[in-house]
């Protein structure tokens, strides 16, 4: 009898740990009528046996791997975009360190990560320049680290939140993850909200009567907003958000991708940089 | 047409509905033990309420593709035999673990409906494959799916136009998935699911 390719083959009874992982990364080629093998094999008695096994064991691997891969999805995002910020940040102020200090050692010195970069391919002559090249060393690992971290949000980002990070890139999908503080808050936030997400010290300056509203936060970042004319941005960053706002609970609630949301935002936009409606 | 065993018509708060029996799951209306199926939730409820010839007689093991939170396949549960049940999603299958909770023949598989060799080794030959996948390349699903279908089986399928492409008119994307499902399946029955889901339409086939 040739159960090889079944999940339960070479399991022995009770052994749950096996037959769950069996369940979760088995393969076949092909289909066979496995409760029969299982109960001719005698890894069940009858087939009822088999499928009340079977229940139990493929409910906890789903439990498992649901788990797993939750865990792996939206906090792991937050934390690679919040790591990615501090790496840019840090690698930018270090660079100013190194420009000012260069300035004082060499005439031709200038300014910023790229100046840094030039700085640690160049030769050096003598001691005080090493420590100089070696700071900036430091500015070029930060500002590598910060690309690497950027190209695993970009593959990230789509399955965390495949529509929200269509539509809004993925990079600033996760940084209103981050700044909402995850996938479930995001999405349980109302568009007026997401739409100043990341503007909140202009947001309670406007709440104590001091300054008006702001029209946009992170979302700014987003070409569909800082590409809009001024007259119009407010519209554009209104209608952005409530579209980045459907993705979110989608990509919660549900998790399945929709292309017509990217249609209905492109024409949306559309409309409003036409000036054929300002609502 | 007949409806499967195990699927009935109710009265629920006078009106008439299809109906099954179960532990209730979406917040779904319930009396005397049968809860309602609302076609506007499931393209499957629509089809029985559209008097499509789904084929499906109620028993039958059936692969489910495409489970999503499990408000048809719960119902599916409910009147066929053991139901395999396939969703990709982490977030849906964490409702569909409730589901599960309550029948003890529905089986939840986290794979992906475009790699059917991830499992193979659990699923055993069925009678009937119900697809509802929202992605691009649902014939290709059906198509590479077709190897779990026994040769008399039934393939209950809804296609959703706008996964496909959404710039393009929905009769034309209808036209070439089923041209692409005709290189392994003969169509038997096809039917617009219109007023309850705009742009799908429902196929049922069998393998050739």
């Amino acid at each position: 009898m040739n159960t090889e390719g079944a999940w339960f083959h070479d399991v022995s009874a009770g052994d749950d740990s096996t037959a769950q992982a069996r369940i979760r990364d088995g393969e076949a080629d092909d289909p066979a009528d496995w409760p029969r093998l299982a109960v001719e094999t005698g890894y069940a008695d009858d087939v009822d046996a088999y499928y009340d096994e079977l229940h139990s064991i493929t409910t906890a691997a789903a439990e498992t791997a649901v788990q797993e891969r939750e865990r792996a999805d939206d906090q792991q995002l937050k934390h690679a975009v919040r790591a990615m910020d501090d790496c840019e940040r840090t690698a930018n102020e270090l660079a100013e360190r190194v420009a000012e200090w260069a300035g004082t050692r060499l005439a031709d010195a200038g300014s910023g990560v790229g100046y840094a970069r030039e700085l640690v391919t160049g030769e050096t002559s003598d001691r005080a320049d090493a420590d100089l090249v070696s700071l900036a060393q430091r500015v070029v690992a930060l500002d590598d680290e910060a690309a690497e971290l950027r190209r695993t949000i970009e593959t990230t980002a789509p399955d965390v939140a495949p529509n929200l990070s269509a539509l809004a890139g993925p990079v600033l999908a996760a940084r209103l993850i981050s700044l909402a503080g995850g996938l479930e808050s995001l999405a349980k936030k109302p568009s007026g909200t997401v739409q100043v997400l990341g503007a909140e010290d202009a947001l309670f300056a406007h709440l104590q009567g001091s300054a008006p509203s702001p029209k946009h936060g992170i979302i700014y970042t987003h070409e569909y907003v800082s590409g809009t004319v001024p007259a119009q941005r407010g519209s554009a960053a209104r209608a952005l958000a409530g579209k980045l706002t459907i993705a979110a609970r989608i990509d919660h609630y549900s998790g399945d991708r929709r292309p017509e949301l990217d249609a209905e935002l492109d024409d949306r936009i559309e409309t409003i940089r036409s000036g054929g409606d300002a609502a | 047409m007949s409806l499967p065993n195990g699927v009935t018509r109710r009265s629920f708060d006078g009106t008439q509905s299809l109906a099954t029996t179960g532990e209730p799951v979406y917040g779904e209306s319930t009396s005397e033990g049968w809860r309602q199926w609302v076609p506007d939730r499931s393209k499957l409820g629509a089809m029985f309420e559209l008097g499509v010839d789904t084929g499906l007689a109620g028993g039958e093991t059936v692969l489910y593709l495409g489970a999503a939170s499990g408000t048809t396949v719960s119902h599916v549960a409910d009147f066929a035999g053991p139901t395999y049940a396939v969703e990709f999603a982490p977030r849906p299958m964490r409702d569909l673990l409730e589901v599960a909770a309550d029948r003890d023949r529905l089986f939840l598989l986290l794979k992906d409906a475009r790699a059917p060799e991830t499992y193979a080794h659990v699923v055993e030959p069925v009678d009937a494959i119900i697809q509802d996948v929202a992605t691009r390349g649902q014939a290709d699903v059906a198509l590479s799916n077709r190897r779990f279908l026994r040769d008399d089986g039934r393939l209950v399928m809804a296609i959703k136009a706008r996964s496909e492409d959404v710039t393009r008119e929905p009769d034309a994307v209808f036209a070439d998935v089923i041209d692409r499902l005709k290189t392994g399946y003969e169509i038997l029955d096809r039917q617009s699911l219109e007023p309850y889901h705009d742009d799908h339409l429902a196929v049922i086939a069998r393998p050739r």
